[in-house]
């Protein structure tokens, strides 16, 4: 598999670290309550189809980046970095 | 106080010639990193004008030439190599002093490019990789950053502690390069 860094270009995944699901990005509010908080701890879903995940280019650039890809058929649809904004 | 006398990393291991391409030591200089503020990388890029007259670096890039380069090395940052970093710099980026923090050898040869494509994932043709371009990438299981600076001539910086693997990587590579074209 290739994973197109945005700024480094299509890269072998070998570069790439896999965190997981980007639901990392989506943290919830401190009050948001018990079970908003226990399912961005510990529910994830397992997609066959299309799913966001987290990828850090580590022999590369060194930018976390999200990329949207089917588990079915392989194809990536797209590839952001993270701001860290 | 005691003298202490400064050793590079490939002290004994370089330089080594397999056929066509020779692998040396290269003495950088200085090497800084350059990290700029947030909404500073045009001040900063200013600043590096007026001192050295060169450009801070897009991704994948290098500005300069021999004695004072910069080298793109990742999202924000780039490394200063060669001359002594300038006070006004520090108004607009972060600065780390990376000498003696890495190993850094040239290539050089018309089979440099067979030597590189044998260790590295990625196209460093003359036709895609020009002059001046660099990557941050792997050789066989280390992390890189490798630069053309001429026509069948590359930079390769990896950790120091890693140099005498990059030399031995390297060199068993020029071998076989060597051997398959019945070079002595």
């Amino acid at each position: 598999m290739r994973l197109p860094c945005p700024l480094c270009g299509t890269r072998d995944r070998r570069e790439f670290y896999y965190q997981g699901a980007a639901v990392a990005l989506n943290r919830p509010a401190p009050d948001a309550g018990q079970e908003a908080w226990e399912n961005y701890m510990h529910l994830r879903d397992n997609p066959a189809g299309r799913t966001r995940d987290l990828w850090m280019h580590e022999a590369g650039c060194g930018s976390w980046i999200v990329v949207e890809r089917d588990t079915v058929t392989h194809e990536i649809f797209s590839a952001e970095l993270i701001d860290a904004d | 106080m005691a003298e202490l006398i400064a050793q590079s990393p490939c002290r004994d291991l370089l330089p080594v010639t397999h056929g066509t391409v020779t692998l040396s030591e290269v003495d950088p200089g200085n090497i800084t990193s350059l990290s700029p503020f947030k909404g500073k990388a045009a001040t900063l890029s200013d600043a590096l004008n007026s001192a050295y007259g060169l450009r801070f670096p897009a991704p994948g890039r290098s500005t300069g030439k021999e004695g004072a380069r910069c080298l793109w090395t990742g999202r924000h940052q780039a490394f200063l190599q060669g001359p002594e970093p300038v006070d006004s710099l520090k108004a607009s980026a972060a600065l780390t002093d990376q000498s003696d923090a890495w190993t850094v050898v040239s290539l050089e040869g018309a089979d440099a490019e067979d030597v590189l494509a044998r260790l590295v994932p990625i196209d460093l043709r003359a036709g895609v990789f020009k002059r001046g371009h660099t990557a941050r990438t792997l050789c066989q299981h280390m992390t890189a950053s490798i630069t053309r600076t001429g026509a069948n001539r590359f930079q390769i910086m990896v950790f120091r502690s890693m140099a005498a693997t990059l030399c031995h990587e390297l060199g068993e590579a020029m071998h076989m390069v060597a051997a398959r074209a019945g070079r002595p």
